[in-house]
């Protein structure tokens, strides 16, 4: 991914892990993903959360669903790909009103070199809304901090599901 | 044509107990759990022996979801003990969920799947586990430390006593005979289940 290549992921994923437990996040749910690769192994490294490893994106719906329950906040870290994955377990989070975050890294995408990743990566703004998240686009590093900073008062102030994209002019298209 | 066959799997023998006396016997106290109830049968069930308690979230839809929304509630209350009863075809949706939870293994956390071997909800058609796909084996093989299969009335005591002792993440298979649950009346609306559960249990926030 563009981190290994030199493009720096380094430096806004950093920031967004600090930025995810400034807000009190303490669970954090994911499919491995390399666009995500700081933020789990942050998680992973860190005794003050727990890592969850999904074997498919939608139990991290139930599970931030359970979370909320108990009082805890949590973020399910996945690709584009799983989000289609999500879709009947959204129930779940939109008739319950359960607040969700979910940040997604995009394939399918701007430069997109595999031609299985795009009916997906095409679909999943479209499919999320159509669920009822709301869904905002990161394409620049400098707007991850604003954009998730809003994206967290949405979802923990306000209740409401919001999926973030982190789109491939921001996480770099893999190299194949 | 090929069709779902009766597979040859180590046998479990035919099931013999009436969920409507096995579930209570199984769960003697459900009010020292937070409850996650998969939909159907167990929902019904769990609503019912724990006289609609708010404590108890049952499912009405988002099959699959039981499992790893247990865990998540185990998670953020690793204080409290958590009671997970679903049903087999709630759990064959996503039998990777055992191997999430098996790999957290939480230890306030005990898993009891009602297998009926019936879709109970859609018009009883016969699920996988009517077919000898072996739940327990599967919990077993994901790696859940502990895993009980309660078959007669003389396996109930055991499973009791680990469902109320607890001391680390369970699984317990209570296979019944096909025939209807507990029933009892309840509100279906999940945002208001939600808010219920919450304000029980963390008070108004």
């Amino acid at each position: 991914m563009a981190d290994d290549e030199g493009h720096g992921l380094e430096g806004w994923q950093h920031a967004l892990y600090d930025q995810l437990r400034a807000a009190d996040i303490t669970q954090f749910a994911y499919v491995p993903d390399a666009g995500h690769r700081i933020l789990i192994d942050r998680s992973l490294a860190d005794p003050d959360v727990h890592s969850v490893a999904l074997t498919t994106e939608e139990e991290g719906v139930a599970m931030l669903a359970g979370a909320d329950l108990g009082g805890a906040r949590g973020v399910l870290l996945m690709q584009s790909s799983g989000a289609g994955n999500c879709i009947n377990m959204l129930s779940l989070t939109v008739g319950g009103r359960f607040p969700l975050l979910t940040l997604i890294s995009m394939r399918g995408d701007f430069g997109e070199g595999n031609p299985w990743q795009f009916p997906m990566g095409q679909a999943t703004q479209k499919v999320l809304e159509a669920m009822g998240l709301i869904v905002m686009r990161i394409d620049r590093p400098e707007d991850v901090t604003p954009t998730v900073a809003a994206a967290l008062t949405m979802v923990f102030q306000s209740g409401f599901a919001v999926a973030v994209l982190l789109g491939q002019r921001l996480i770099g298209a893999k190299k194949f | 044509m090929a069709r779902p066959q009766r597979m040859q799997t180590q046998g479990h023998p035919d099931p013999v107990l009436d969920r409507r006396e096995a579930v209570p016997a199984l769960i003697e106290r459900p009010q020292d759990f937070l409850v996650i109830a998969g939909l159907a049968g167990a929902a019904q069930e769990l609503t019912s022996i724990t006289q609609d308690s708010a404590l108890n979230f049952p499912l009405g839809g988002a099959m699959g979801a039981a499992v790893t929304m247990a865990l998540g509630l185990a998670l953020a209350q690793p204080k409290r003990r958590v009671l997970c009863v679903t049903g087999d075809g709630e759990l064959l949706m996503n039998l990777g969920s055992l191997a999430t939870v098996a790999a957290m293994n939480p230890p306030n956390l005990t898993i009891v799947c009602v297998d009926n071997c019936r879709y109970g909800e859609t018009g009883n058609q016969e699920t996988h586990t009517g077919m000898g796909v072996r739940l327990d084996a599967i919990a077993e093989g994901s790696g859940i430390p502990v895993v009980f299969t309660v078959n007669t009335a003389a396996d109930l005591p055991e499973g009791r006593r680990l469902v109320s002792e607890g001391g680390g993440l369970a699984f317990i298979l209570l296979r019944v005979k096909e025939g209807p649950a507990l029933r009892f009346k309840r509100r279906l609306e999940p945002a208001w289940v939600r808010d219920r559960f919450r304000g029980a249990l963390l008070g108004s926030d």
